[in-house]
């Protein structure tokens, strides 16, 4: 009976803890730092969570005390005046102390707040990495400035960072309100048309971590991820050179593919860098084969999800801007394999 | 009239003067009596069954969202429904259910609690209530059809703009809230000259029960803070329908200042369901620990002191728009300066139970409910309103966890136990507190079983109004979790409506005052008679059925007109006899002329012009002047 | 006095519907497929021929979602650059009511799948079917013709017309293009 209950309570606490436990862990945690700017505001959160555990503990000792009380208390006149009870005076005195606490309670929290705000706010940003980064309905783009147009890198719904080096993104949108939030990394900040707004990533850790659209959006606010992660600055370099023009296509039905992508209405809204493909309106396909996701984190990427995307797209983003063009099978395929080529 | 010490009259005079004043207050029970009345507590109950009834619809919506959310990857409700869902229940939560349900309460109480004979301005109180039922009706008609607003309960523009939100949803969206602000500045207006006017003689503002500074605090907010958001919806309807570009950036607009207006009005809001709650929370408190509240002069400061502040902290909503970072700062301090008067309150009910000798019906176990939950909640307003640490949780499910701690914790919790307490005054029946104890338990665990989880889920990256969200991120058990607490609440709130049912057919009698509670509201018979009070009653002390003595009272009202007392504002002294305006349909039909109006003006913007005419007509009858009641012939009945 | 009741129910009924279908957001539509209209009908100096209606097509000029995605592709496909916001540039504009080869909405599809003589590019395969109808539908709006409940009153970029939902109906008039010009 008591082992048994033994058990059960290791099992209810193995699930409390693990529960507990997913917040400060996982690739989209904001308790699991990667980056100067979570662990700064991870460690305001420990003070938060102190503090106020602390004034918390407080309240319900009272609650709990005064219930307790009751018990022993018999039934008697009503009190009409408070001077007509003994306690008024220990209660005044206690209700001071109690104003007090909470005073310096605020205090502590409300300098803690503004000097890590501070700290945040006066980083260092001279030597930062700049990236451009647009919000759309639903999908990120992602421009890394260079010193010559034609070195510039431009990707869609996935962000690299040399772990080390500040990141600066210049936030924007063109459509409606978004928000920019990766939180192993750092809060997040608002795209807003009209506006630019920046934010300062100082990545510390490799690995690989999530962001999402947080404003809410529209039909896909959902389905708007974006794909971080954190590398050693030689892959990132290694990274960054091979986003030359897109490879031509070498088999006969990458040929096919690249066919029916360059005469179909792909073109319109999709660029490939290197070929008449210069639309700019929907991602980037440059390299598409070399992310890890596609449809703004909707599916990992595959060969076969790709295929599902292309035939599809309403059904597993409905709503989004990418209509359905109807092809044959070889077709898709075709198209399918070339895309698949763009490494 | 003279002030005189109750002489024992004869059953055959008290006799005699009920059926009088029977006759001068009564409502028949013919259709277009019953529609014309302009008696306070018919009005006050149809308003709290209609914003119950959307508790209950918003409710269901809320079950669904989590049926949706229950696993990963879920299809159930596409992305376009879902997105109507949410803005349908955040929508009729604020607007439809919370202030309306408070302010009901109080144009059901207030007046009793002054001590008058009916609330001031009768038909404009008939007369919002009409309206406010057509916006809540015409809004969730429009969701079945499927044009419900879509963008959210705040409709952030450019989205809700003439771009992006296709169609007539967010126009419904903005003219409901026209339609329950023009509702909700009615009954503020009528509050605010109820409490300083009608009090009756005695009741000076040191002896006001909490519950009356809470309602005009309220009040004064509502007057303050609705006229920001009715303007900002009008910009929003006017840029949709007309093509203005209030909001456009490229021509001049902003899209920020949508937020600036809309949390201008947002934040005071959520005050605004929060202080009756308080006011509620103090009545029970006092009454069920028979002792007078502590400290209460600080506790109207306190109050006083929160709808103040409640107006200079709008921006911690829009942290993470890219505001100046050190003006941001000084929104967290007066964020967290809330924190002191909502402290000094929490240890003063403490303090009251502490000292008194608490007994624990149902009630006051809401109220215990609501300081457990409600102080939780506060805490983590307090965390959001550190910049930094809101920049991250901001827009989260951290943020669901908190308003819902703070909206269900601080105002349904002590709703429900208002709804204990003054059921045998609205109904004559006690619930049964049996189930009561069923109900505040299920409540309790469900709700900590759905809302705790979501503070972990939003540090773990979850972010709010997801119509799904994919496996792998550790989000699934505590959604799970979320879910099933969710449908604990739904069982409690059904067992809270069998007890209604149950008790209005079989309910133990309550008598005039079966908790022995202090205020003037349980001076009279349960339910109440539609006089009122047979005499007005005078105040000699803050808890004034408890004084030592007999009850004084005043005479000199007229029993056959209707009339009420006027009182000083401050001092509370007998200043003039004012009457009180007779049963009417004008109100009716000016909020059908109003309906017709705004709802003609969402299709056609020269309804603008041409709508006015009928409600002109309807002001004109409504307005029409009459002679004074007393000074007409009347043949004797 | 029942058959006025029965009328009124009618008429709520049918407003009812009507908001139904102009609110749907249908994102697996299968396009109308037209024949009636072949390259053959337009010549220059020829004249354009009546269009047997299609009802399928007609929902397109109804839909508030797909007048608003018309709107944006409108913009995603460069209609700008010949035809403005409307007002015409290089091309005819789009907003009054002379129509070469037709206002109705199935001509303007077809004008836009096949193209026109003078300047206007063919778009078949470039577009997929069921945005030209969109785009179509919001042309319609631009003169007026769609229905004024499901339009936008604008949009939020920088323009020189009226609103969308404040310019009046202007019924379509087919005239012979000026060869010359």
């Amino acid at each position: 009976m008591n082992a048994q209950r033994a058990t059960g309570l290791r099992t209810v606490g193995a699930i409390a803890l693990t529960l507990l436990l997913a917040a400060c862990s996982g690739k989209q945690a904001a308790l699991d730092p990667a980056a100067d700017q979570a662990a700064t505001i991870g460690s305001l959160w420990t003070l938060m969570l102190y503090v106020c555990g602390f004034m918390y503990l407080l309240v319900l000792i009272f609650l709990g005390n005064s219930l307790w009380r009751a018990r022993h208390v018999l039934s008697a006149e009503p009190v009409i005046h408070g001077s007509q009870s003994t306690a008024e005076k220990p209660l005044r005195m206690a209700l001071g102390g109690w104003f007090g606490l909470i005073l310096v309670g605020l205090l502590v929290l409300s300098l803690g707040s503004f000097l890590i705000d501070r700290s945040l706010a006066n980083a260092r940003v001279d030597d930062a990495l700049k990236i451009k980064i647009t919000a759309a309905q639903w999908w990120w783009k992602v421009e890394y400035d260079a010193e010559t147009a034609d070195k510039r890198v431009v990707t869609a719904n996935e962000l690299r960072l040399p772990v080390g080096r500040p990141a600066l993104l210049e936030l924007q949108a063109d459509d409606v309100i978004h928000s920019f939030w990766i939180p192993n990394l750092g809060g997040k900040q608002d795209l807003i048309p009209g506006r630019i707004n920046s934010l300062l990533l100082t990545p510390r850790r490799e690995g690989d971590y999530r962001g999402q659209c947080a404003e809410f959006c529209g039909l896909q606010h959902a389905k708007m991820a974006i794909d971080a992660s954190v590398m050693k600055q030689s892959d990132f370099d290694t990274w960054q050179q091979q986003l030359a023009p897109a490879a031509a296509p070498s088999t006969p039905e990458q040929v096919r593919g690249h066919e029916i992508f360059m005469s179909g209405p792909c073109i319109a809204c999709h660029q490939i860098v290197g070929t008449p493909a210069a639309g700019q309106t929907g991602p980037d396909l440059t390299h598409l084969a070399s992310r890890r996701t596609i449809a703004a984190g909707a599916r990992p990427y595959s060969f076969e999800a790709l295929r599902d995307w292309l035939r599809d797209p309403q059904t597993i983003k409905p709503g989004n801007h990418m209509p359905q063009v109807q092809l044959s099978d070889s077709d898709l395929n075709a198209l399918t394999s070339y895309l698949d080529s763009l490494k | 009239m003279s002030a005189a010490l109750p002489r024992e009259p004869g059953s055959a005079e008290i006799a005699a003067l009920d059926a009088q004043l029977q006759r001068t207050w009564g409502t028949g029970r013919g259709l277009w009596e019953r529609l014309a009345t302009v008696d306070h507590k018919i009005v006050g109950r149809r308003y709290v069954i209609t914003g119950f009834a959307f508790f209950v619809l918003a409710g269901v919506l809320a079950l669904l969202m989590r049926t949706q959310l229950m696993k990963a990857d879920h299809e159930l409700i596409s992305p376009d429904r879902y997105n109507q869902i949410f803005s349908m229940h955040g929508t009729t939560m604020m607007f439809l259910f919370a202030v309306p349900i408070m302010e009901a309460m109080a144009v059901y109480l207030v007046p009793l609690m002054c001590g008058t004979r009916n609330i001031s301005f009768p038909r404009l109180n008939a007369y919002s209530y009409w309206v406010y039922l057509a916006g809540g009706v015409m809004v969730w008609i429009a969701f079945l059809l499927n044009v419900g607003p879509e963008t959210g309960w705040f409709s952030y523009v450019p989205l809700a703009g003439p771009e992006y939100s296709a169609g007539k949803r967010t126009d419904f969206w903005a003219q409901m809230i026209t339609f329950t602000e023009v509702a909700a500045l009615a009954v503020a207006v009528e509050l605010v000259a109820t409490i300083m006017k009608q009090r009756a003689p005695g009741m000076t503002l040191a002896r006001m029960p909490l519950f009356l500074w809470a309602m005009l605090v309220t009040s004064l907010m509502v007057i303050i803070a609705m006229p920001a958001v009715m303007l900002a919806s009008s910009f929003l309807i006017s840029d949709r329908l007309i093509g203005t570009h209030f909001y456009n950036p490229v021509e001049g607009g902003d899209a920020l200042l949508w937020q600036h207006l809309f949390w201008f009005f947002g934040h005071p809001e959520v005050y605004i369901i929060f202080l009756p709650a308080l006011g509620m929370v103090s009545s029970i408190v006092i009454t069920f620990s028979r002792r007078t509240i502590f400290a209460y002069t600080l506790m109207v400061l306190a109050l006083l002191a929160t709808g103040l502040l409640a107006f200079g902290l709008w921006v911690h909503h829009m942290f993470a728009t890219g505001l100046p970072r050190l003006g941001s700062s000084f929104y967290t301090a007066a964020s967290m300066m809330i924190a002191i008067p909502s402290g000094v309150q929490i240890f003063s009910w403490i303090a009251t139970m502490w000292d008194g000798k608490p007994r624990f019906q149902s009630p006051l176990l809401f109220v215990i409910g609501f300081i457990v939950i409600f102080v939780l909640g506060g805490l983590t307003g307090v965390m959001l309103a550190a910049v930094p640490l809101d920049l991250q949780v901001h827009d989260t499910y951290f943020v669901v966890a908190h308003f819902h701690y703070v909206l269900i914790g601080g105002a349904v919790f002590p709703l429900f136990g208002a709804f204990y307490y003054w059921f045998p005054k609205f109904t004559g029946r006690m619930l049964s507190e049996r189930l009561g104890r069923w109900n505040f338990w299920l409540f309790f665990i469900g709700f900590n079983v759905a809302f705790f989880p979501m503070h972990i889920l939003g540090l773990a990256g979850m972010p709010r109004r997801v119509y799904t969200y994919p496996s792998g991120l550790g989000w699934e058990s505590l959604n799970l979790l979320s879910s099933l607490g969710a449908f604990l609440i739904g069982v409690s709130v059904v067992l809270f409506i069998i007890n209604v049912m149950r008790s209005l057919r079989v309910g133990e009698p309550a008598g005039d005052n079966p908790w022995d509670a202090p205020t003037l509201e349980w001076a009279m018979s349960s339910p109440p008679p539609p006089y009122n009070f047979m005499h007005v009653p005078v105040v000699t002390g803050r808890e004034a059925l408890w004084q030592p003595g007999p009850r004084q009272v005043l005479e000199g009202l007229s029993p056959s007109h209707r009339e009420v007392l006027c009182t000083t504002a401050l001092a509370a002294e007998p200043d003039i006899r004012q009457p009180s305006a007779t049963p009417s349909l004008w109100p009716l039909w000016a909020a059908l002329a109003t309906t017709v109006w705004f709802i003609g003006s969402i299709f056609d913007a020269r309804a603008v012009v041409w709508g006015a005419f009928p409600l002109a007509v309807c002001l004109i009858g409504w307005l029409w002047p009459t002679h004074p009641e007393p000074f007409r012939e009347r043949s004797p009945a | 006095m029942c058959s006025r009741y029965l009328a009124s129910l009618l008429l709520i009924g049918c407003s009812v519907l009507a908001g139904c279908e102009r609110e749907q957001r249908a994102f697996h539509d299968q396009a109308p497929a037209i024949q009636s209209v072949s390259p053959t009908s337009f010549r220059a100096g020829g004249k354009s021929q009546p269009v047997a209606k299609d009802p399928e097509a007609d929902k397109y000029e109804r839909n508030a979602f797909h007048i608003s995605e018309g709107k944006r592709y409108y913009e995603w496909y460069n209609c700008y650059s010949c035809h403005a916001a409307g007002g015409g540039d290089i091309g005819p504009p789009l907003m009054d009511d002379r129509w070469r080869y037709g206002g109705e909405i199935e001509q303007i599809y077809s004008s836009i799948v096949e193209g026109r003589p003078n300047g206007m590019p063919s778009f078949a395969g470039r577009i997929p079917d069921q945005q030209v109808w969109q785009i179509a539908a919001y042309v319609r709006a631009m003169a007026g013709n769609a229905a004024k409940t499901a339009v936008p009153a604008r949009g939020d970029e920088m323009k020189n017309t009226k609103p969308l939902t404040q310019i009046p109906h202007t019924p379509v008039r087919t005239e012979r293009p000026k060869t010359q010009r």
